[in-house]
């Protein structure tokens, strides 16, 4: 169920903020940062992936109310289809035709 | 419609936002987060289309020729800031302030189309530098995959448009708070969305170009 | 364009199409007005939300379709059968397996199952209506639209001829231009919003609207299957959405996502095509899978056996169909590692599938086994399906698929498994829910004189073709030679078809005389049934259940008929239902005419279409209607009238 709401919402402000320093640092790691192609890679993913958490549990409140645990079910199955799409694609068209 | 077994429903406690007070709002809510689902399977396809058509560029231009670091970072900032604003609308939502919802839904809404006009105008340039949907696989998937993008944040900002008009005409019910939650929902999506295409179309895009 | 590309001439099979939809549309329109029964269809059956009406439209558009693809079998067949007839020329044949693929998947197999499904499901979780009633006309109505779209193709601008599979290069613009394979995109593509509707609406009606006491391990094994059925078309058809979407981009607007030229990569069709195209053999599966295990539990008179590795086997195969696309085209050539990755999951899908039939037979094993039309499809379903399942791990072994590729040893496989496994679902279905829907059953005597025609007749037809396969026979081949020596199992396998077209006239044969001649059915119970759907009345109110029942265990209604006492409190509620509403037809016919449009790529009928689509949309949004309450003595009334 849904918390008290306070007057302030910290929440949200912390949320905002990470996500613009997430999206820096992202920024920063991929051009200036000088590391090799894949260590870039890595870590601009990871990061994304972090805000895309972040905007789940800070601004979407994906665990509030009865449903929670159906809505946090839904997404982690869709993260897990999301990869398989992806990365299989990428697996079978390229990797499988060098 | 709440013709289910409202008479077996349990008892909401009484700081249950109003959203989530009728069966109809609980039901409509679900529904919604199984449809982003759908969504992310959706650009999860539009992603791995891209990704494989990157370097497929026959005579067009290279995406390293053509982003630019300051155009994607004032979108980027600007979809962030309307995330943030319409985390607020929510926030002041279940504060039952109907005022402060439609300023800071307003607010996001100028964002959006903020951000909307940017896009334009990066197509443009695009299509100006002789990069367009017909020149080769690489601008297609790009054009394709931001442009759905794109398309979704234009009904995004028609949908809180009619929302708004309701809002006004009716003020804060158990209807009128599930259509609000339920667009404020699809509005982080697109954010999270965005996220992914910074990284996997521009930031990478750039990276490929400086390495 | 001119009037004779519009409309399609020359072949005297398109002009007795063409007669025969002028005469019978004449034929409808005339017996509606004739019995003035406009109003009452409209009212009644265009425009509700009850999920039991949309399940029977469902169900009679998909018997529609199931002829309409039947006599593109038969034409096939009787093309085939000889070498170098010519009762077809080549383009007309590749026309029709493209038309006769695509229907029997997308405009038969699945509807079929969704109408079951609508039907069957909210009854059997004790509910009153689908979590999203206005939704679920929606769905039937892109579904039925979409349809429509895809069928006028034979008779206006001509059909789509590159395969129910499409691949490229072959469908893109440059070796299949014209309307047809547009036909098939936006067909598809309207459809496809109804089914992802679908899976959105029973998902959450399953999740959210059990009967109290139903947990999840208590639900009936239809339904369980339902959910996961759900579950993998929420993840599976915007994949298609978008394989369409980029074919579409690619012939309309000219980009290059699969063309040859410019970059392209026609590979991607292959994958996305496939990466949706295995979820959906399932999707058309486990729903069957489902009704099976309701019809032999009923039949054999004994609880379900193994419940828990049911569910859970269930549960693997859909986890494992979304890794093992690539098994549809080992013979693109992806490297080993690939191919063995794709062949590994394939064979592990064996292994789920086989403690199915094992858990069906040992519900078999010492029952009381009755033996009714409903019972006969579903234990002729075991070894058929056997049969399917035991060439299909045959063809999952990479190397060896180079040699069964594209020749009848697949076609035979996969009409092996999709026949006895979902058509006989189908009809196991039909006939077992047929009393509660119709109010009288289906004459068992005609049912199996149809069940034993179709299934020998399907075994006659398709058994040959593994041999015919295994001797080289490719397929998609409109004509052959006799130096092939493929004329003698063709022969039988036509005379295998006719058996299965006869089967099917009998079974329509029997709707006709059951709904004349039956004996009424009264006690809303003809089966002795374990499920909830058995409990309440036949007909089924509108409201389904006067009292929503409570549920002590598996089997809730047998439970209830063996303790009886706790069964009887009468104490009516109010109870809150839906309203009818117009705006789904009319929204599905704008989609319709946009997408007619875009076929033709009249921009101005697309853009006209999508202007109705989204102000259908608008009016929606404003529309705060809550639908309405029955009252208590109104519920008395109704309930009354079944004493």
């Amino acid at each position: 169920m849904a918390k008290k709401c306070s007057h302030f919402p910290w929440q949200h402000l912390i949320g905002f903020l990470l996500s613009i320093v997430l999206t820096l640092v992202a920024l920063w790691a991929g051009l200036y940062s000088g590391f090799s192609m894949t260590i870039i890679i890595v870590i601009i993913v990871t990061l994304a992936s972090v805000q895309a958490i972040i905007q789940l549990f800070m601004f979407m409140h994906m665990t509030e109310s009865s449903n929670g645990k159906h809505q946090t079910h839904v997404m982690i199955h869709s993260a897990f289809i999301a990869v398989i799409l992806v990365a299989g694609t990428i697996w079978v068209l390229s990797y499988g035709f060098h | 419609m709440e013709y289910v077994h409202s008479d077996n429903g349990k008892h909401d406690a009484p700081d249950t936002p109003l959203e989530y007070q009728s069966e109809t709002g609980r039901l409509n809510i679900l529904g919604f987060w199984v449809f982003l689902g759908a969504e992310i399977a959706l650009f999860a396809t539009l992603f791995a289309s891209y990704l494989v058509l990157v370097g497929r560029y026959a005579d067009g231009p290279t995406p390293g020729e053509l982003f630019e670091v300051k155009g994607v970072l004032i979108e980027t900032f600007l979809l962030l800031t309307s995330s943030f604003t319409c985390g607020l609308a929510i926030h002041e939502m279940r504060r039952n302030s109907l005022k402060g919802l439609i300023v800071w839904l307003g607010i996001t809404l100028l964002l959006g189309l903020g951000f909307l006009g940017f896009e334009i105008y990066e197509f443009v340039h695009y299509i100006h530098e002789g990069a367009s949907l017909t020149t080769s696989a690489y601008w297609s998937g790009f054009f394709v995959l931001v442009g759905t993008h794109g398309a979704h944040v234009t009904m995004g900002i028609a949908w809180m448009i009619l929302i708004i008009i309701q809002l006004v005409q009716r003020g804060l019910t158990k209807q009128t708070t599930r259509k609000v939650f339920v667009a404020s929902l699809y509005w982080h999506f697109l954010d999270v969305v965005w996220i992914f295409i910074f990284t996997a179309v521009y930031l990478y895009g750039m990276v490929m170009h400086h390495g | 364009m001119k009037w004779d590309e519009f409309f399609v001439t020359g072949d005297p099979f398109i002009y007795a199409a063409d007669a025969s939809i002028v005469f019978t549309s004449i034929g409808i329109v005339f017996v509606l007005t004739y019995y003035k029964k406009w109003k009452w269809l409209w009212s009644e059956w265009l425009t509700t939300v009850d999920h039991k009406k949309i399940g029977i439209m469902y169900i009679i558009a998909a018997v529609l379709m199931l002829f309409r693809g039947g006599v593109d079998a038969l034409l096939m067949r009787a093309q085939i059968t000889a070498p170098g007839s010519e009762i077809l020329k080549s383009q007309h044949y590749n026309e029709i397996f493209t038309t006769h693929g695509t229907i029997m998947i997308i405009f038969m197999a699945m509807p079929f199952l969704i109408g079951l499904i609508n039907f069957a499901v909210p009854l059997q979780i004790g509910a009153r209506d689908v979590a999203y009633p206005y939704l679920n006309a929606v769905s039937f109505w892109t579904f039925f639209f979409g349809a429509m779209l895809f069928n006028i193709s034979f008779v206006i601008g001509g059909s789509p001829s590159a395969g129910w599979t499409s691949y490229v290069p072959l469908a893109g613009e440059e070796l299949s231009p014209g309307p047809g394979q547009n036909y098939y995109l936006l067909g598809l593509q309207i459809a496809g919003i109804g089914t992802l509707l679908t899976g959105i609406n029973f998902l959450v009606t399953i999740l959210k609207m059990r009967a109290p006491g139903m947990s999840i391990i208590r639900m009936p094994m239809f339904t369980w299957s339902t959910l996961i059925t759900m579950i993998l078309i929420i993840f599976a058809f915007p994949v298609l959405t978008v394989a369409l979407a980029l074919m579409t981009f690619d012939r309309l607007f000219g980009s290059h996502f699969l063309t040859l030229a410019d970059g392209g990569l026609p590979m991607l069709w292959l994958n996305l095509f496939w990466i949706w195209g295995h979820p959906e053999v399932y999707i058309v599966i486990l729903p069957a899978f489902g009704i099976f295990s309701e019809i032999i539990s009923t039949f054999a008179r004994k609880t379900l056996f193994g419940y828990k590795a049911m569910v859970w086997s269930m549960v693997s195969i859909a986890g494992l169909s979304f890794i093992v696309w690539v098994h549809h085209f080992f013979t693109m050539g992806a490297n080993a590692v690939v191919n063995s990755f794709f062949s590994i999951t394939t064979m592990a899908i064996a292994i789920p599938t086989g403690v199915k039939i094992f858990n069906w037979l040992f519900t078999l094993y010492k029952g009381r086994i009755k033996i009714t039309s409903a019972m006969l499809w579903s234990l002729a379903f075991i070894p058929n399906f056997t049969i399917g399942g035991v060439t299909g791990v045959m063809l999952a072994m990479a190397a060896a698929d180079y040699q069964y590729h594209n020749t009848y040893f697949l076609v035979s496989h996969f009409h092996y498994v999709l026949i006895s496994g979902t058509v006989f679902a189908c009809f196991a279905g039909l006939y077992f829910w047929y009393p509660k829907m119709f109010g009288h059953r289906l004459n068992e005597r005609i049912g199996k004189w149809s069940f034993w025609l179709f299934m020998i007749g399907f075994n006659v037809c398709f058994f040959p073709m593994y041999f015919l396969g295994l001797d080289g026979m490719p397929r998609r081949i409109y004509t052959y030679e006799w130096a092939d020596g493929w004329f003698d199992l063709n022969v039988v396998a036509t005379i295998g078809a006719i058996g299965m077209a006869i089967g099917f006239v009998l079974l329509i044969y029997n709707i006709y005389w059951s709904f004349r001649y039956a004996e009424r059915e009264t006690t809303g119970d003809p089966w002795d049934g374990r499920t909830l759907e058995w409990s309440t009345h036949t007909p089924v109110p509108f409201y389904n259940f006067a009292i929503i029942p409570e549920v002590s265990g598996l089997d809730a209604y047998s439970r209830m008929k063996r303790d009886p006492a706790q069964e009887k409190k009468k104490e009516y509620k109010p109870i809150h239902m839906p309203n009818y509403s117009g705006k789904p037809i009319f929204m599905s016919v704008a989609f319709f005419i946009s997408g007619f449009g875009l076929v033709f790529e009249w921009w101005w009928m697309a853009i006209l279409g999508l202007i109705g689509v989204l102000a259908m949309l608008l009016l929606r949004s404003f529309d705060y209607d809550d639908g309405y309450y029955v009252p208590v003595d109104e519920v008395e009334r109704i309930e009354k009238s079944y004493e």
